[in-house]
């Protein structure tokens, strides 16, 4: 798939001759120019209203401001991998309950799943926050934000194990019952470790969406990257600077995980090619 | 229930917004995706390499976090929007990277016959796009824009943390004035799964009527890849 499709868009152009080269050197020039101009007014918008200042930036690298901005992210980190290692196992049983053979259990499954994939979790959230309270049901901070991850989590990567099982290759089934395995054995033993295999990818993605649901810690005061810059900013007046230092910090751990996820799929492609 | 009836209007109210959110932010999403995916694959080195730039940005940002840089941050740097601005300025940037990535994939399944083939009879390279690839490729990317369309959707309620007044956020003003959080909230839920369910009807609607027959399904990986989340 990947060599196909990198052909797919090389062979929207011909190989450019001298002429066309020219005209594609020329548009080149023409459109780092655009870039560099877009980029320059941007800081440019900046620099007048006095956010370039040195001293508007280098606190960023001073011990105590990265220890203040660490201990967000050890939140973040935390409840992410939380919400995860509870999230995953509870979506793999939610998308087998799906996909059993006893209708009400399949309707149960389909229903959850459905549910917590067409709602927003900001909802659940403050369903969390503002409902329960009223029923004396109570959690702390960390669970406010992490149940509600769980749930639409649970819901979302149900989907990812569904797909990933209905993947598997539908001899492997057959041959599973010319062997003498009871459907159940055969999804346990052979079907289920193909199908994790597969989805191993897409799990890495998950991962990538829960950490990004974590900054709605910010709505229930958990002390995780995005409030901690909030508080932050309470302190330091440094707007602008705190929340771009936040976002750029998810967007570089959130690179990583893609990375991970394309290295993986790119190892699965392989390994399927070689048969 | 009378607190649903008597504060209908802003429900309603709420109801506008989100809608307002979703297709003003979908719409220019649909727009800037689509010239990011041109430029990704274009002949020309910079756009593809600032296009690429962009989706590994927007891609990997969490959405509140743009919004809230949007809403709270950018103002010190000059750039004041009404927070409703600010709420679909981020929505259009964030699905925009998934916009441009369903798009690209969608060019990408489009055998290579095709546009030999166009090319071959004298299509350069927006013609080759104009002509065939793209009528086709669209044809594909239905489900998966529709897709991004519910994605939009669901985070139009993340603009509620930057008090636009779109459903989460009415929903919440009146659970602290009237403390009716159970029913408020289930309202609220049924709401956003009718408008989720309307679109992706309307999307299975759209795609059986331009149906090519048989279609090439993306693998799991690149539907995650392409698959919007909050």
């Amino acid at each position: 798939m990947s060599t196909n499709s990198s052909s797919a868009t090389q062979v929207l152009f011909d190989a450019p001759g001298p002429k066309g080269r020219r005209r594609i050197l020329l548009l080149s020039v023409l459109s780092v120019l655009g870039i560099a101009g877009l980029i320059g007014a941007g800081l440019w918008q900046f620099a007048v209203n006095g956010q370039l200042d040195a001293a508007k930036w280098l606190p960023y690298l001073r011990r105590d401001y990265i220890a203040f901005l660490g201990e967000g992210l050890w939140g973040t980190l935390r409840a992410t991998a939380v919400a995860a290692v509870i999230a995953f196992p509870f979506a793999l049983v939610l998308a087998l309950a799906r996909l059993a053979p006893l209708r009400p259990l399949s309707w149960a499954a389909t229903a959850w799943i459905e549910f917590f994939r067409g709602i927003p979790m900001l909802l659940v959230v403050y369903a969390f926050l503002l409902a329960l309270p009223a029923y004396g049901v109570t959690f702390d901070r960390f669970w406010m934000l992490v149940v509600p991850m769980i749930l639409v989590s649970s819901a979302t990567t149900a989907e990812v194990f569904r797909a990933g099982i209905r993947a598997v290759d539908r001899g492997q089934h057959e041959a599973a019952a010319a062997i003498g395995l009871m459907p159940r054995q055969s999804m346990v033993s052979v079907i289920l470790p193909q199908a994790v295999r597969l989805v191993l990818p897409s799990l890495v993605l998950a991962l990538v969406s829960l950490l990004k649901d974590s900054t709605l810690g910010f709505v229930v005061s958990y002390n995780e990257l995005q409030f901690q810059g909030k508080n932050m900013v309470s302190i330091t007046r440094f707007l602008v600077q705190t929340y771009l230092v936040v976002s750029g910090i998810y967007i570089v751990i959130n690179l990583l995980l893609t990375r991970v996820a394309l290295v993986l799929d790119a190892r699965m492609q392989k390994r399927a090619a070689q048969g | 229930m009378e607190i649903i009836l008597e504060n209908w209007p802003m429900l309603l109210g709420g109801i506008g917004t989100t809608i307002a959110l979703t297709v003003l932010g979908y719409g220019f999403a649909l727009i800037l995706g689509t010239a990011l995916a041109v430029c990704r694959v274009s002949p020309i080195p910079p756009l593809r390499g600032a296009a690429t730039v962009y989706v590994e940005i927007f891609r990997n940002i969490p959405l509140l976090s743009l919004l809230i840089l949007i809403a709270f941050g950018l103002p010190d740097a000059g750039l004041l929007l009404p927070y409703f601005w600010c709420g679909v300025l981020g929505l259009t940037l964030s699905s925009a990277a998934f916009v441009c990535e369903n798009v690209r994939s969608g060019i990408n399944t489009v055998p290579i016959g095709h546009a030999e083939a166009a090319r071959s009879i004298g299509l350069g390279f927006f013609g080759v796009l104009r002509y065939v690839v793209l009528p086709q490729a669209f044809r594909t990317m239905i489900s998966p824009l529709v897709n991004v369309f519910i994605g939009t959707l669901i985070g139009s309620s993340l603009c509620a943390a930057i008090s636009v007044a779109e459903i989460t956020y009415v929903t919440q003003q009146l659970n602290i004035r009237t403390a009716e959080a159970v029913l408020l909230f289930l309202v609220a839920g049924v709401i956003y799964l009718a408008l989720s369910l309307a679109a992706a009807s309307g999307g299975i609607a759209l795609e059986k009527a331009l149906a090519p027959g048989r279609r090439r399904r993306p693998t799991t990986t690149q539907a995650m890849m392409g698959a919007q989340q909050a």
